[in-house]
């Protein structure tokens, strides 16, 4: 494995270089990050900009407040602040959970979305916006506003879960029977949702379609509370991570003979991953290609260390949401495009052009 | 003296001219039960297909500023900016158009952007839910009651009851009602008809015929042999441009060749947004239905 991960591209770079290298893009990402989120702040089809941000404030703590300055806090604090939040921790939390998953399951295309994570997260929602009304109805009034990202979460690590189980026999994990596994679950969780989507009514059925495309139209203060939560535990676990997923490089075997509890970090990467995927799909809808395009772009920059690779692929992730976010308000405005459209759009491409390129097949992250 | 009168005159004006401004503040209390302030209705926001045909029929079309994607009708409300479609709206983009008054079908959302309109300055005003006789004269008063432009919409509302009135005395007439179904589409071989609880199934009522489809919740596809087991007498094809060859393709559907489509069951065609829309031009449409139903009944 050690000497495969040396014959792929980029082998005149130093492991030394590589890990300069990587630093300077976590830098980049970070400025990237704070330059989208002054964006995503400023832009919008109001044509409001950050400019009127002090005078508002000022207008509401010195109690001289006008209608103009009402607007301007409604549309700059209300408005786009969550949105951009949202957008920056749900891109997080998926370019962080791919990256993770690829790592974990030693296996480029492993993404929350391929190997059907995001679906049963949705699978659980839409039975969640489907059911509610009468099946499930005391459970979802018990739970308000966190039914949603509760019953995602749930979904989510239990399709997870389900495919750990199918995939690992004998303490080992079959990649080919993991890829399949995962395909299949996303095939039965996808036709439960055709299911559900069948028997609910022409208006739910409309708006289970939209809510599959992703969007962050509907952000709000409480969506920023449903998600921070997991994402920031998913985050913050990073560098416990590192360490576990870089041995995991080399191979199972090796990573257990190098110290690491492969199975122990396995369960934690598995439970946290889902956690915040779950959370995201539940704020957001389905995004798609987060998960596998961003970290495999880190790669090939930054080459394959995690210490580079985890931090890389939240901000990036992070950074990508925010701009389509942009680009989702203001492209058919007033009317707004989901997000899953522009990412697909955009993702799809350059995920064909990393195949191309990288020859087609690739065995190891 | 005179400048202590020309003052008070002024002054008595003035106070005419709070009391103007104060009858154009119309306050309304929505279908969801919020005391809504309309100040002013020099640009108004409609969201949802009847919402703008009744804004159309009480003379305020030109008002109208932007439009959701379901109002189709009049030809004009084409022209008007979009918002995209109503239950997928975002805070920014209808605080975009300047709006001064919205006007929003039950359906409107998601509910995060409705919840953020509330709290905005702009005057939101949600019509009530449902179609039938009863939500649609109750939306036009409503809608009337919003841009203060109460008695035409009054005008408006006992004219539609009249109508309704009128379908209902006709429907008693009626001895023998039919079993008809209404399609919508017909895709990869199959026809997607209206089953209980849409508004195909309002409109049939309303026409006195017996929907064949009852049994299904929504608007579904349905099978070959579920046609044949449904025996509509009568099949209504819903078409949403005049190019849009509906009929046709019922036609060449196996399961309505069985019935004996064209030669023992026919087919009427009629525009899916004059048929469906449900606005003030319901009855009319309801009218032209039985008409095409029954055209053996008296007048």
């Amino acid at each position: 494995m050690a000497t495969q991960t040396l014959r792929l591209p980029h082998t005149n770079v130093s492991r030394l270089d590589r890990h300069a290298l990587g630093r300077r893009l976590v830098w980049a990402g970070w400025v990237a990050l704070v330059l989208a989120a002054i964006t995503s702040v400023s832009v919008g089809p109001t044509g409001l900009t950050l400019s009127s941000l002090p005078q508002a404030i000022s207008a509401a703590l010195s109690g001289s407040d006008s209608a103009a300055d009402a607007y301007a806090r409604l549309v700059l604090l209300e408005v786009r602040l969550p949105r951009m939040i949202l957008g920056a921790f749900v891109g997080a939390s998926l370019g962080v959970a791919g990256a993770m998953m690829q790592g974990l399951f030693r296996n480029p295309l492993a993404d929350p979305g391929l190997i059907g994570v995001s679906s049963g997260a949705a699978l659980a929602a839409v039975a969640t916006i489907a059911l509610g009304s009468s099946f499930a109805g005391p459970w979802v009034r018990t739970l308000g506003a966190w039914a949603l990202p509760v019953a995602a979460f749930l979904g989510g690590f239990a399709t997870t879960m389900m495919l750990m189980l199918i995939a690992r026999r004998h303490g080992t994990t079959a990649i080919a029977t993991l890829l399949l596994a995962g395909i299949a679950l996303a095939a039965i969780a996808g036709a439960l949702t055709g299911l559900l989507a069948y028997v609910t009514d022409d208006r739910e059925l409309r708006d289970l379609t939209l809510w599959s495309m992703g969007s962050l139209a509907g952000a709000s203060w409480q969506k920023v509370l449903g998600i921070v939560p997991f994402a920031l535990l998913l985050l913050l676990a990073i560098p416990r991570f590192i360490r576990a997923l870089n041995g995991l490089l080399l191979g199972e075997a090796e990573a257990f003979y190098l110290g690491i509890e492969v199975e122990r970090a396995k369960l934690w990467i598995v439970t946290l991953t889902a956690a915040a995927v779950g959370a995201a799909v539940a704020v957001a809808g389905t995004i798609g290609f987060v998960g596998i395009v961003v970290p495999h772009l880190v790669r090939l920059i930054a080459g394959p260390d995690h210490r580079i690779v985890l931090p890389g692929s939240a901000l990036l992730g992070a950074v990508l949401v925010v701009v389509a976010d942009v680009v989702a308000r203001m492209i058919v405005a007033p009317a707004e495009l989901p997000i899953g459209i522009i990412m697909a759009i955009v993702g799809a491409p350059v995920f064909l052009h990393l195949v191309i390129k990288r020859g087609g097949v690739m065995s190891a992250p | 003296m005179s400048r202590f009168l020309s003052g008070f005159a002024a002054l008595a004006i003035g106070v005419a001219g709070l009391a103007t401004g104060a009858s154009l503040a119309a306050e309304v209390k929505d279908a969801t039960g919020e005391i809504v302030k309309a100040t002013d209705t020099s640009r108004l926001l409609s969201i949802g297909g009847d919402t703008t045909e009744i804004l159309y029929a009480l003379g305020f079309g030109d008002k109208i500023v932007a439009v959701d994607t379901t109002s189709q009708f009049p030809p004009e409300a084409l022209n008007k900016k979009k918002v995209g479609y109503m239950r997928a709206l975002s805070t920014e983009g209808v605080l975009s158009t300047g709006a001064t008054l919205i006007l929003a079908n039950w359906h409107a959302g998601p509910p995060e952007v409705v919840r953020a309109l509330r709290t905005s300055s702009v005057p939101l005003v949600i019509l009530p839910e449902g179609e039938g006789a009863a939500s649609l004269i109750e939306k036009v008063r409503l809608v009337g009651k919003a841009v203060d432009a109460e008695e035409k919409a009054n005008e408006l509302a006992s004219q539609l009851q009249s109508q309704f009135s009128a379908l209902e005395a006709a429907r008693a007439k009626i001895s023998e009602p039919v079993r008809a179904l209404l399609v919508l589409s017909v895709n990869s071989g199959r026809a997607l008809v209206g089953g209980r609880g849409t508004t195909a199934d309002v409109m049939l009522k309303l026409a006195g015929a017996i929907n064949a489809a009852a049994s299904l919740n929504g608007y579904k596809p349905v099978s070959d042999e579920a046609l044949i087991e449904m025996a509509p007498q009568v099949v209504i094809a819903a078409r949403r441009s005049p190019q849009e060859n509906v009929a046709g393709d019922i036609a060449a559907l196996p399961g309505f060749k069985a019935i004996g489509i064209g030669e023992k069951v026919p087919i009427i065609t009629m525009d899916a947004s004059y048929l469906l829309g449900f606005g003030p031009r319901a009855p009319q449409a309801a009218g032209e239905l039985m008409a095409q139903l029954y055209p053996q009944l008296p007048k």
